[in-house]
């Protein structure tokens, strides 16, 4: 039924299950490691849940040290690893295999100290996203990337996806505000990248390891970058009555030389979906509706605003709708954060992650309608606009198998729309098993096989996270 | 000899030829920048020169690309037609290394050169979107693209950024570009020492106010009196009101002085290319990053250690640029002040001493293997610009 192939566990691996949990029971104590059935299904899959497969053995270590001895263990008996954060990666990125031993960070969840002056934070890698702003705000600062599963997610996580955000149009993704980390190799020597200068001392190694899918190793330490909360911010609601004239009006306001914090875009679906769920007092008469957020003083704000909803008034806005309150805020931003959860209320979905250059929005969207049509199914679209990383949500029912593999049909012809429209396979969620036999939909075999020249430095012998990222068949040894 | 390659495939060509004939290769773009790194000698010159020019410009989505060759000049000329600018603001390398060539959008990208606005818009490498390369074997290899957000794959292109030809070399590069700023403004603080003025620039950084660079050029370095500069660019109607609030931060630091427009734009040119240490032009000069509130004491350690030296600190303190008379003792002591928690590289000395001192941070073990498998995994014959990062890779 399901269509994304899984390798065959190692049946030597498998054979050797007590072996290898003794070993690793010496390694940890016992409320460390989780092996029996009942709780590893806790483990089985992530946030792609059509898939799943239970581990091995999950390994929930402490420290650094712990997760070394393990990683080390692991390699010198040949198991394989797939590291993993909350769990929340919609790419199925941690989702396990049989023969494989998950290393959850989830225990190493210090901050381990903040310095303002020079304006990092130093965290162990399994805080979650939120974590780190909840403990700066009080002092008026923030960690920018804010992915809309922030309350749950792990920076390690973050750091695998090198995951973004609404407001990454103006603060960037998780490479541009991560400094330093600490990072335990296959064989279980721990290195040190970056710091606390803002560039390298040699070759950008932390720009290789962000959004290397736990293929690289595993970090368990990190230097973030804060950054000073602004003096207030505030969204304004447009509706339209097409999206295509929404599409364009994000292309305008760019094109006019003003970069908001964050331009959101959902369809008429998506609104529904989410005003049902937040009560966020999103129109419900339009065909789309953007999100545009800006940051300042009042008195900028509102200046900033007011030639933003010029440029929206020549794209025909039907409805403008600002915030008024730091509670209308907050249920705006509530709305568009809650959009993947609502969804999942009304019906099961897959959430594809292309993005594609905004010129092609309006086209891509059209496409994307009639492509999930052809299925005979129905889609909701809610994304960052401003970066034209779209975020279609096929919906469908997870218990019928035909209509499962008709929503990943449609969502692969989906992605190849992406990518021969000037874009990519993923903006921001990662490759994992799901996008990984489209891979050379946008890679060339020499492009792949110089990429996994590069893993194999780190691992030569496909022992981290191996099923994920690069196609099953093709892959070289180091 | 030189190749000169006119299309990528040709590129491409002479890689293999060299290749399998074990020629080593220097890859050149305008030729500014080559003082940077180890002295190296190789067989043959492979020049970007032939592949030049904007192949796509679109300013509604905040991108160009253009072949590696092109010249910054013309890059820059099509973006201001448009009102747009290379964010990160890179180094002109020509103040500080002399020549009269013109420095190519390739150099920028391979030497990875970031200038003041890098605390807050990014470096070379985080607006670098997409790389087209020739890595060792002859293949042609792409990574990244033309948008913004773009996490598939293993990410070849930051890798490449600040590699120094070492990896492969560049035929295309496509950056993200940003809207320049309506108005520019500086705050000027004057006669803080070191100490104070990283203070005041932490207080700047740490403000709401959008500070797009902070630098402080001590007493005597480009002008008799010490300044500390803070720029603020941003709409026309913002700036008046960031300026004052921003003053009123910094008002322990005493009244700040502004300058706006030319004036504004000619200190940070100024900054942005070292200017002031530039000359006298044998004078060695070491380009440290530190975290920014470590730079008063290192540069107090380097006193205490008997340097003579004349500094200049941007991104806060972050980054600091350190002249002194060419000596290879230096090396020791300015590697020795960093404490640990920093890089010096050693941007610009005689060759012969380049040639005998580690001109990029020294690495521990582990990363130095890691350096040298990434190396090989590009470049398994060790053809391209070999030497030119660490002896022997
Ligand atoms: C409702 C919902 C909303 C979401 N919204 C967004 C969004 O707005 N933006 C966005 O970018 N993503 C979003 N995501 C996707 C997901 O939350 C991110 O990919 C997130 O970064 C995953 O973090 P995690 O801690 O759950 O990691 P996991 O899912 O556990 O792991 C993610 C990847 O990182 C690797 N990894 C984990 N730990 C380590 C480690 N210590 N060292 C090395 N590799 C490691 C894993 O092997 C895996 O490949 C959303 C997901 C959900 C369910």
């Amino acid at each position: 039924m399901s269509s994304i192939a899984f390798p065959t566990p190692d049946p030597a691996i498998l054979a050797r299950r007590d072996d290898i949990i003794a070993g690793l029971a010496a390694l940890l104590p016992p409320e460390c490691l989780v092996t029996s059935e009942d709780e590893r299904r806790a483990f089985e899959t992530d946030a792609l849940t059509a898939y799943r497969r239970l581990p091995l053995a999950v390994a929930l270590p402490r420290n650094t040290a712990e997760v070394a001895a393990v990683m080390a263990f692991c390699h010198r008996e040949g198991v394989k690893i797939v590291p993993r954060g909350a769990g929340t990666s919609l790419a199925g990125g941690a989702i396990p295999q049989e023969d494989a031993v998950v290393i959850g960070v989830s225990k190493l969840n210090r901050i381990l100290s903040v310095d303002y002056a020079n304006r990092t934070a130093r965290v162990e890698a399994g805080v979650t996203n939120l974590s780190i702003s909840d403990a700066v705000m009080p002092d008026g600062f923030f960690y920018a990337p804010d992915p809309s599963s922030q309350l749950a997610c792990t920076i390690a996580g973050n750091i695998g996806m090198n995951s973004g955000g609404a407001h990454c149009l103006k603060y960037g993704v998780t490479i541009n505000n991560i400094l330093g980390v600490k990072m335990v190799l296959i064989d279980g020597t721990v290195v040190d990248i970056g710091g606390q200068a803002l560039d390298p001392a040699g070759l950008d190694l932390l720009g290789l390891i962000v959004g290397s899918e736990g293929q690289l190793g595993i970090v368990t330490e990190a230097t973030v970058r804060l950054l000073r909360l602004a003096e207030g911010a505030r969204p304004v609601l447009f509706g339209f009555d097409s999206s295509e004239a929404a599409g364009e009006c994000v292309a305008a306001i760019i094109g006019a030389g003003i970069v908001p914090v964050a331009m959101e875009f959902m369809d008429k679906p998506a609104i529904e979906i989410c005003e049902a769920f937040a009560k966020a007092g999103y129109p419900l008469d339009v065909e789309a509706m953007l999100i545009v957020e800006v940051e300042g003083s009042e008195e900028e704000m509102e200046a900033q605003l007011a030639r933003i909803c010029e440029i929206a008034r020549r794209y025909g806005v039907k409805v403008v709708k600002e915030s008024r309150s730091a509670t209308e805020t907050a249920l705006i931003w509530k709305g568009r954060k809650s959009a993947f959860g609502a969804t999942g209320r009304v019906a099961d979905y897959i959430c594809m992650d292309g993005t594609v250059p905004t010129s092609q929005l309006p086209y891509v969207l059209k496409r994307t309608g009639e492509i999930v049509a052809s299925y005979g199914l129905r889609v909701a679209n809610v994304f960052h606009a401003g970066d034209g990383n779209m975020h279609p949500l096929i919906l469908y029912n997870v218990n019928d198998p035909a209509e499962q593999a008709k929503a990943e049909a449609a969502g692969n012809d989906i992605l190849r729309l992406c990518v021969d429209a000037g874009g990519c396979l993923t903006g921001e969620h990662g490759v994992g098993i799901e996008k990984r036999d489209l891979m050379r939909h946008q890679f060339s075999e020499v492009d792949l096989t110089q990429q996994m020249r590069v893993r194999a430095v780190f691992d030569g012998r496909w022992l981290l996270n191996p099923a994920k990222v690069f196609p099953l068949d093709g892959r070289i040894a180091a | 000899m030189t190749i000169v390659p006119t299309k990528e495939a040709e590129a491409a060509e002479a890689v293999r030829a060299a290749q399998s004939s074990r020629r080593t290769l220097s890859i050149e773009g305008g030729g500014t920048r080559l003082a940077f790194g180890r002295p190296i000698q190789t067989d043959d010159t492979l020049s970007s020169k032939g592949l030049s020019g904007i192949t796509r410009y679109e300013p509604a989505e905040l991108v160009f690309s253009a072949w590696a060759g092109t010249p910054v000049a013309e890059i820059e000329a099509a973006l201001d037609e448009k009102g747009q600018m290379l964010p990160f603001e890179p180094m002109d390398h020509r103040t500080i290394y002399g020549g009269s060539g013109a420095p190519t959008i390739g150099g920028i990208a391979a030497t990875g050169a970031s200038g003041p606005r890098r605390i807050q818009a990014g470096a070379a490498r985080d607006l670098l979107l997409g790389v087209r390369f020739v890595n060792g074997r002859g293949e042609i290899v792409k990574s990244g693209g033309r948008v913004m957000k773009n996490v598939t794959g293993l990410d070849l292109v930051k890798v490449n950024c600040g590699a120094h030809g070492t990896l492969g070399f560049m035929t295309e590069v496509t950056f993200k570009v940003l809207p320049k700023p309506e108005r520019t403004l500086t705050l000027i603080l004057e006669d803080l020492d070191d100490e104070r003025a990283v203070q005041a620039m932490s207080a700047a950084l740490g403000s709401p106010f959008s500070v797009s660079a902070a630098a402080h050029l001590p007493a005597d370095v480009g002008g008799a009196r010490a300044r500390t500069a803070l720029r603020l660019e941003h709409f026309a109607e913002s700036i008046t009101y960031r300026a004052r609030e921003l003053a009123k931060v910094l008002s322990a630091f005493g009244r700040a002085r502004e300058i706006e427009d030319d004036e504004s734009r000619a200190l940070w040119r100024a900054i942005r290319d070292v200017d002031a240490l530039a000359q006298p032009k044998d004078d060695m000069l070491w380009r440290v990053s530190v975290p920014p509130t470590q730079a008063p004491a290192l540069l107090a350690r380097l006193r205490q250690a008997g340097l003579s030296f004349r500094a200049l600190l941007d991104w806060g303190g972050g980054l600091i640029w350190i002249a002194c008379t060419e000596n290879a003792a230096a090396s020791t002591v300015v590697r020795e002040a960093l404490g640990g928690d920093g890089h010096a590289t050693l941007m610009r000395a005689s060759d012969a001493l380049r040639a005998s001192l580690d001109v990029f941070q020294p690495q521990d073990a582990a990363l130095m293997k890691l350096t040298a498998g990434i190396k090989a995994s590009f470049d398994p014959d060790g053809i391209l610009n070999p030497g030119r990062m660490y002896a022997g890779l």
